[in-house]
């Protein structure tokens, strides 16, 4: 579904991304973590084209993302994308949030945009929000907004960039909890986060970057048991004792 | 000490009435000529494209680097003897009032830019990807996400330069035309009047600005909370 291959990036004469290669096919669910700085998000912001990239090759759905000819709005249209800082639109009510897109990317019509809307905000627990402005909700409740906002595009697949990190403690389980049930509904998620319980309970695979690079890639089980990379024991250890 | 002689002003509120006209005229269509082609050029001047931002920042620039009566009288005195060959008006045509709504909506264009694009910038890049990722064209996130937002943001400033722009119109009297300001003078000149004249618009002038920016303050705060 996801595919990149050795995709490099600079920033003018910093490379941010070096030679990575990952794959998240159909229904899988990668994590990918690695410290701050690693290049964890300007990799999944390349997988739809909000960075672009220099070297390499990155398709998803088998279309090329750097290639000139692609339509990259039609595509985006179909990739799901949840941001660290929720980016609802703050001038429009819950609902309208949701149609938006639907209406002036999709074209459908407003009633159609605005009942599935009230379907996915159903599906968060927020269906009695839909009035209110962004604003008005908490953290935790504006993510599962953007969460909602991404499905009713009705995606082949989602990117999480850090969803949870700028939650109160206390709002990160709501977000996790609708993150885990869309895992299991066989939803292909690409994820940049530090919820190593999520990683535990729904990832297939687990992908540490460190410095531009993919350090590791490995079935949850191997990554969480036996860790190759030294660079990986380590922050792992850090994280781990943190929760 | 100088004798008050207020008796010529209640006749003269005809003529002041059809000044301040003009006067609103004036700012009412530079304001809305201003917005709409301000954002154009502030749109243009971000839109990374040298070729569109670049004469869109010569312009802006240009603008504000030279003085509002040097262009009134630029569009008085030379545009129109550059149109009248091409568009055969007639020299007996009145052109003031065209000039002036020209020149103004042309000038206040590059300050109202400038404020706009402050406001585009103000709203966070985040947004722009938000909604890029849900398949928006560059165009489309300009048009229903960012500007809706970056007017929101920006109506004090806006207001505020409308109130700037109310007093300015008063320099169209180098062109002979007969705003608010004009009326005032010319009817004090013809009654030996002038003091009392200048006085009582000066106070009419105040009143409208203080009251205008007293509201704006209002909303502002409005806008913040």
């Amino acid at each position: 579904m996801i595919r990149f291959r050795d995709v490099s990036k600079w920033y003018g004469s910093f490379q941010v991304l070096d030679g990575c290669n990952l794959e998240v096919n159909k229904g899988e669910v990668v994590v990918v973590c690695g410290p701050s700085g690693s290049g964890k998000s300007t990799l999944i912001k390349c997988a739809n084209g909000l960075e672009p990239f220099q070297k390499g090759e990155l398709t998803v759905d088998g279309i090329s993302v750097g290639a000139r000819a692609t339509n990259l709005p039609k595509l985006r249209a179909r990739v799901g994308m949840v941001f660290q800082h929720f980016e609802l639109f703050p001038h429009m009510s819950i609902r309208d949030n949701l149609a938006l897109a639907q209406v002036k990317v999709l074209g459908r019509g407003r009633d159609e945009a605005v009942a599935k809307g009230r379907k996915l905000l159903e599906r968060v627990g927020l269906a009695a929000q839909a009035d209110k402005f962004p604003g008005q909700l908490s953290g935790g409740q504006q993510q599962r907004v953007a969460i909602a906002r991404a499905l009713a595009m009705d995606p082949i697949c989602m990117l999480f960039d850090e969803p949870t990190s700028a939650l109160d403690p206390e709002m990160i389980n709501e977000v996790l909890e609708v993150m885990v049930e869309l895992a299991r509904e066989g939803m292909t998620m690409m994820c940049v986060t530090h919820e190593m319980g999520f990683a535990q309970k729904v990832a297939h695979r687990v992908v540490f970057m460190d410095q531009g690079r993919i350090v590791e890639d490995a079935p949850k089980a191997e990554f969480f048991g036996t860790p190759r990379s030294e660079r990986a024991q380590l922050f792992l250890s850090k994280i781990l004792h943190h929760v | 000490m100088y004798d008050f002689d207020w008796s010529s002003i209640p006749g003269a509120l005809p003529i002041l009435a059809t000044g301040a006209l003009i006067t609103l005229k004036i700012t009412a269509t530079a304001i809305v000529v201003g917005i709409l082609w301000g954002t154009l050029l502030a749109v243009a001047r971000m839109s990374g494209r040298p070729w569109l931002a670049w004469p869109a920042a010569a312009y802006v620039n240009l603008f504000r680097s030279v003085p509002l009566v040097m262009v009134i009288l630029w569009f008085y005195l030379i545009v129109p003897q550059l149109l009248r060959r091409g568009l055969d008006i007639p020299a007996s045509y009145d052109i003031r009032m065209a000039s002036g709504l020209v020149a103004f909506a042309l000038f206040e264009s590059a300050y109202y830019s400038e404020i706009i694009r402050a406001g585009i910038q103000s709203v966070s890049r985040g947004q722009v990807s938000a909604a890029l990722a849900l398949g928006m064209t560059g165009g489309q996130a300009m048009r229903l996400v960012v500007l809706p937002q970056a007017f929101r943001n920006m109506v004090p400033l806006l207001l505020t330069q409308a109130i700037i722009l109310f007093q300015d119109t008063s320099l169209v009297y180098v062109i002979g035309l007969a705003d608010f300001f004009g009326a005032a003078y010319k009817v004090g000149d013809r009654d030996g009047r002038l003091v009392e004249l200048l006085l009582f618009a000066g106070f009419l002038y105040f009143l409208a600005c203080f009251g205008a920016s007293v509201l704006v303050r209002r909303l502002q705060r409005r806008v913040a909370a």
